[in-house]
């Protein structure tokens, strides 16, 4: 993932009472933990909150990750259940936006972004607002996939399936941020060609 | 016609991730070049899937990382789970039901009259069973006292456990 000390040394030096080691943890995977929580929140507000809650659990909880599989994996775990509770406790509708109201809701979005955003962002800023359109479900699988470099048995691990239901989930994510990029950025994409 | 769209997507995700068997791999590929509809359909599932994994991660805030180090500050790493279940306490509990287990097979297996075999009808007419006098017999009465002494001595060793560790945390 990145040079400098792996990450079960920093656990280690950490262990040993090094706690400014945790740091290094920390820049490491912000980004990745910011993204994930920022798929379930859809608020950059809520997503710093809950990741910082995050790394304080995974810290407390150090002395119990026995490094049989990757510190990420074990991470992402908690980012899992952690995400959940949040959605829970606001009570957000985790649906999918796969229903009419809320395709009228994408649309008005989608007009005002046509406008003001879209013409001036980056072809990656596209794809991040076409994941934000998921369910928060379909929008984690494809970050884990994707940008947190999980394997699909990581993936199953992490959201406590089967690796074949997992991979059943990531194609069914895909094929519907397909359907949402050909619907909302399809002037994009042809641009694109 | 739905259904076989999906298994054509779902080959050529499996396709796309490296997953297909090497068989299958040759057989995509020679799909792919002789057949239209599916070159067509591996274009562009092949453009979303470069299109997600070029795609930017979202970045918190410069002052993230020195905000979780000042909330961790204020916390200790909790021990290891591991470290605090008592084996010999599990250990007590489990030796605790399965003395209790044996001890009734042990008393039931007393009463029974082995040689009243050879008739359909019970030796004894269940619904006439005084359950009270079990209770009389000096044996069974010792049996539950040893049980209920041992599962008093258990929760006395949890309850002094947990108020030390409560004394070494304050």
């Amino acid at each position: 993932m990145s040079a400098g000390p792996s990450d079960s040394e920093i656990i280690s030096l950490v262990l040993k009472g090094d706690h400014n080691a945790y740091a290094l943890l920390v820049e490491r995977y912000k980004s990745y933990v910011f993204t994930l929580t920022f798929r379930f929140t859809k608020n950059r507000e809520d997503a710093e909150e809950v990741s910082q809650d995050i790394f304080v659990k995974a810290y407390r909880s150090l002395a119990d990750f026995k490094g049989t599989a990757k510190f990420s994996t074990w991470l992402y775990t908690i980012v899992n259940t952690t995400c959940i509770t949040f959605l829970r406790k606001k009570r957000l509708d985790v649906k999918s936006l796969d229903d009419e109201r809320t395709f009228e809701v994408a649309d008005n979005q989608d007009s005002g972004l046509r406008a003001n955003q879209v013409e001036q962002k980056s072809r990656l800023n596209m794809v991040n607002q076409a994941i934000a359109l998921l369910s928060p479900d379909d929008a984690e699988i494809i970050t884990l996939f994707y940008k947190n470099e999980q394997s699909l048995e990581e993936i199953s691990q992490i959201l406590g399936v089967e690796a074949n239901t997992a991979k059943v989930r990531l194609h069914r994510a895909r094929t519907r941020l397909k359907e949402k990029m050909e619907r909302y950025f399809s002037e994009e994409i042809k641009d694109l060609h | 016609m739905e259904e076989n769209k999906n298994n054509v997507d779902d080959r050529l995700w499996e396709f796309i991730d490296g997953q297909s068997s090497i068989e299958e791999a040759s057989a995509i590929e020679k799909l792919i070049e002789t057949n239209k509809q599916w070159k067509e359909k591996y274009r562009e599932l092949l453009e979303l899937h470069q299109l997600v994994q070029s795609s930017a991660l979202e970045e918190p805030s410069l002052r993230f990382t020195k905000n979780v180090m000042e909330e961790i500050a204020k916390y200790q790493i909790a021990p290891a789970a591991k470290a605090y279940i008592n084996n010999k306490i599990i250990w007590g509990i489990g030796i605790f039901f399965i003395t209790l287990f044996v001890g009734f097979l042990i008393y039931g297996f007393g009463q029974v009259d082995w040689n009243a075999g050879g008739n359909d009808k019970l030796p004894i007419d269940i619904s006439k069973v005084d359950y009270g006098k079990f209770f009389n017999n000096t044996y069974v009465n010792v049996f539950m006292m040893i049980n209920v002494v041992l599962g008093l001595m258990l929760l006395d060793r949890y309850l002094a456990a947990k108020k030390k560790k409560l004394q070494k945390e304050a």
